[in-house]
This record gives C-alpha cells, structure tokens and sequence, in this order.
C-alpha cells in the first residue's frame, strides 16, 4: 500500500506540476500577490496522540491528517462539502474536515475512522457496517461511520425517533456513489435499537 | 489554495484591530469562505478567526427577547431550548439548511455573510459576473436560471440569497448587532442585506471592517402558528428554489398579525407588510392566503427558466400559512 500511495503521490505531483501554468493564465482573478505565509507550529490531538506539527496556516484538517499525519482513513472526496467523505469528530461533533483549517482545531479532540475501533476490537457502528453490508466500493464508509456515530448521540440528545426516514434526513450530508443507502440506514438502526 | 496569515481573536476587540490590517477577513465556521477559497473566487490575505472572540452565547434580553452571539453554531442555535420553544420557525429554517456537518461548523453570523450559489459566480470558468468581476457582465442571464431571482433583481445580477436562517429571521423581526471601529449599530434584518442594483459586489450594508456581534429576537407571539417550507429539487442537503417562512398570531381562528418572508427568489429574503396586512383581522381562509401571495408576488419579473416560481411561490405561501394556521 505504502507503494502504490507514493508512486499515485508522485504522479500527481507530475500531473499538477505540468498544469500549473495553464491554470494560472486562465484565471484572470488572481490573487494580488502577497508573501507567502510561513509554517506555523500547530498543536493536533487526533485519536487521543498529541501531534506537533509545522503546518501553512491554509492547510486543512483534511489535507493535514492525510498529507501530514499520515492517517489516510479519512478520505477526500469532492473536497468541498458537499460529500461528506471527509467527515471526522471534533469534541464528538461530526465536522467536514475539508472546509476547515487544521490550526483552527488546536485545543479540541479528533477522532478519525482509526480512533473508533480499541485495539481489534471494531466500534459498534463499524461492526454494524459489516454485518448489513453497507458498501460497496468502500470510499465514503470511514465518513459515513463517524457521522453515524456523532449522529446517534445527536438523535438521544433531540429527543428524536429513530425512524428511517430521521436517519435518512439526518445523514443527508453523506452521499455514497454505489448507493448502498439501503443497507447503511439498517446499519444504523441495528445500532440504534441494541442501543436503546 | 492561495497562501493566507491566520489569526486568533480572544475577544471582539482584538478582532476588530487584527481586521484593521490589510485584506483580512473574519473567519468563522468558515464553510462558505474557505470553499470559495478554493474556487478562487475570494482572496483574503489573512483571516481572523472570531470563533474563540466569546460571541458564542445565547442569552435572555429583559423583556422575553433572545440574545444569539454571532459565533453560535447553527446547529446549537437550533437546538437550544428557547430557540426551540419560542422561535421555532428559526430552528426549523436552520435545520432544513445544508447538512449535520455543516450546520456543526456554520456559525449565525457566517450565515448572515454566506454568499450567492449562483453557479455563474462560484465557477470561474464563467467570464462574465458582475459579482465577483465588477463591470464584466452577467452569465446567468442567458444561462441556467432555475436557481434564480424572480424579484428585486437588476440587469446587473439575478442571483439570489441562499440562507434558510435569514428567511426565518427576517419573518421575526430580527436585528443584526454590529460593532466597528466607529462604534456600535444595529440594523433590521431586513435591511442588512441589499438588492443588486448597479453593485451586486456587495452582499450587504455591511461596512470594511464591522464585525457581527449578535442577532437580537425581539419576544414574539408567533411560536405557536409558524412554519418553515421549503422546497427544492431534492429532500435534503439542496438549496431552496422556493422557501417560506410564515408566522400568525392568532386569535381564536381570526389572524391578529402575520408575517410572511420568501427564501430563493430574490437577493435577500423578501417581505412586504402590504402584503402581510391583508391577513390581519380576518379567518385565515385560503382566498386570503393567495390574496396576500398575489401581493407579495406582485412584480415579478422572471427570466425564461424561472418562470415556474411565480406560481410555485404562491402556491408554497398558500400552503405555509394553512399548516401555520393549524398551529403546533
């Protein structure tokens, strides 16, 4: 995997380096030119680990857990909200990570798609995931599990039913391209109810 | 990305000072700011970050009014005990808007300042958008316009307002608490953000350099016959290409007052006490309603793709105030 990852890196890297130009002389709103803002130390708590990292403060949380960090769990999927691919805890609040900048997270708890499990043993919700199969090609799963667990304590604290509808509504901000919708909506209800 | 400085504010008037600097901006969930961001539509040279500034409380005014900091979540405001119990035309305008995750980061103030969704504004690879390029034309107008203003709009910008919680507070008479380097105002609602005309560059009355403080509810009679509708192209996670906020104090069947604001038609959410007054003192019957929605209709002027919201928006106006009328 370490492999395939550098060399999809790399690549990229070639592809983005050979677009540059084309992109900046189409686009006639630059930005007036400004000095570049420096690396900046910032202080993360991601899955209970405290990380010291030297980060632009432009960096998002997203960009900083899959680029700097390392933890490639989280996944980038539009890369603009309206996915939800991207979707991690802040404090147990269920947040996309790619419309925010990780230096804006110092102080708070983040927890990833890695930070559910203990050790070998999977949270209840990923557990669930696996028992009602619900995915497919995998690639919004780690967002649609943490926002499934921060919504079930969203639910309890509304006062709210867990009808399929409510969970529908309340994970309209997950979008899955297979359309294993069916199968996550059971997913959550089998956790809700062994819950409750 | 461009390269930005990022500041952090710890109360409102190291905000205000830190802002005084060169291209710097107030940052607050910053759903909106920094996805523009990357469409390379705005280009702030450093951002302040606002959210840590103490404006994140919610509080009683004497008198029964309600006190909401502008650095409030959207999702908190909504699921506040008060918010739900006497505004809950507010809390249900909010949460039909965007998603979970975004709700959690958006802030009340951030959502006052969001910008249009116009798809000819967003994405630069349309040349022409008065706008975002001052003086460079308006795409949409030959263009896709379901998503656009039948009301209010200029030959300069048919966008529209894309914020569910601004519908909900214009209906309730809300005000919006500024502070800047010359002092403290505050504006209506209803007055804060502005129609097009020849400056669609600018959103609001907002001045460089002010900063959102609070949004104040007045005590309102409303909470009981209020409801939120809004319609759009799909059940949820989408912009509204109609929405109403409809609100009745009722007396025993007769309507004593009413308030009535539309969501996706024009450049900021659209009310007209004219329209409003053919209500009061009358049963709310359905000849009424559409009375009152040909009134707050009249005008319109819409563009060849948007020429079903005319009626859409009479029938949606029609429908609010029956369920408002059946109350809670």
């Amino acid at each position: 995997m370490p492999d395939r990852r550098s060399f999809l890196q790399s690549a990229l890297a070639v592809v983005g380096a050979t677009q540059v130009p084309a992109a900046t002389a189409a686009t006639p709103t630059a930005a007036p030119a400004a000095p570049a803002a420096p690396p900046r130390p910032v202080r993360l708590d991601i899955n209970g680990r405290e990380y010291s990292l030297s980060l632009e403060p432009r960096v998002t949380l997203l960009d900083a857990l899959r680029e700097h960090i390392g933890l490639t769990g989280t996944k980038k999927g539009c890369d603009r909200g309206q996915c939800g691919a991207c979707t991690v805890l802040a404090d147990g609040r269920r947040i996309n990570a790619c419309l925010t900048l990780a230096v804006m997270h110092e102080g708070q708890r983040i927890t990833t798609i890695e930070g559910l499990a203990q050790g070998d043993t999977l949270s209840p919700m990923q557990q669930a995931f696996l028992e009602h199969d619900a995915f497919q090609c995998g690639y919004c799963t780690p967002g649609q599990i943490c926002s499934a667990t921060a919504m079930l304590d969203e639910v309890r604290a509304d006062g709210a039913g867990f009808t399929d509808d409510e969970i529908r509504e309340r994970m309209s901000g997950n979008i899955c391209r297979c359309g294993a919708y069916p199968n996550i909506v059971a997913a959550i209800r089998g956790v809700a109810l062994r819950r409750s | 990305m461009q390269s930005i400085y990022y500041e952090r504010a710890r109360d409102p008037e190291e905000a205000l000072r830190l802002a005084q600097q060169d291209g710097a901006r107030f940052i607050g969930g910053g759903t909106n700011l920094l996805d523009l961001m990357k469409g390379d539509v705005e280009h702030p040279l450093r951002l302040v970050d606002i959210t840590r500034a103490g404006l994140d409380r919610i509080e009683e005014l004497p008198g029964g009014g309600l006190r909401i900091g502008a650095a409030v979540r959207n999702a908190d405001a909504a699921r506040h005990a008060a918010v739900r119990e006497r505004y809950p035309l507010l809390a249900q305008a909010m949460l039909s808007g965007a998603s979970a995750q975004l709700r959690n980061m958006a802030t009340m103030g951030g959502n006052l300042m969001q910008r249009t969704r116009c798809p000819y504004f967003t994405d630069t690879a349309f040349s022409h958008c008065n706008k975002r390029q001052p003086g460079s034309g308006c795409d949409a107008r030959e263009g896709f316009q379901r998503m656009h203003a039948i009301l209010g709009a200029s030959a300069a910008c048919v966008a529209v307002n894309p914020s569910d919680m601004s519908v909900a507070l214009a209906a309730l008479d809300a005000v919006v608490l500024l502070r800047g380097p010359q002092g403290h105002r505050e504006i209506a609602l209803g007055d804060f953000h502005r129609l097009p005309g020849d400056t669609p560059q600018r959103d609001t009355v907002l001045q460089p350099g002010e900063l959102i403080v609070a949004i104040d509810l007045p005590p309102s009679r409303m909470a009981r016959h209020s409801h939120y509708l809004k319609l759009r192209d799909r059940a949820s996670y989408a912009f509204a290409l109609v929405s109403v906020a409809a609100a009745l104090d009722m007396d025993a069947g007769t309507v004593r007052d009413a308030r009535i604001a539309l969501g996706g038609v024009a450049h900021k959410p659209w009310r007209r006490p004219e329209a409003e007054a053919l209500l009061k003192g009358r049963p709310l019957d359905d000849a009424q309603c559409r009375a009152a929605a040909q009134r707050l209709l009249e005008g319109a002027q819409p563009l060849e793709g948007n020429r079903f919201k005319v009626e859409l928006a009479q029938r949606a106006i029609v429908r609010a105030l029956r369920i408002a009328g059946e109350g809670a």
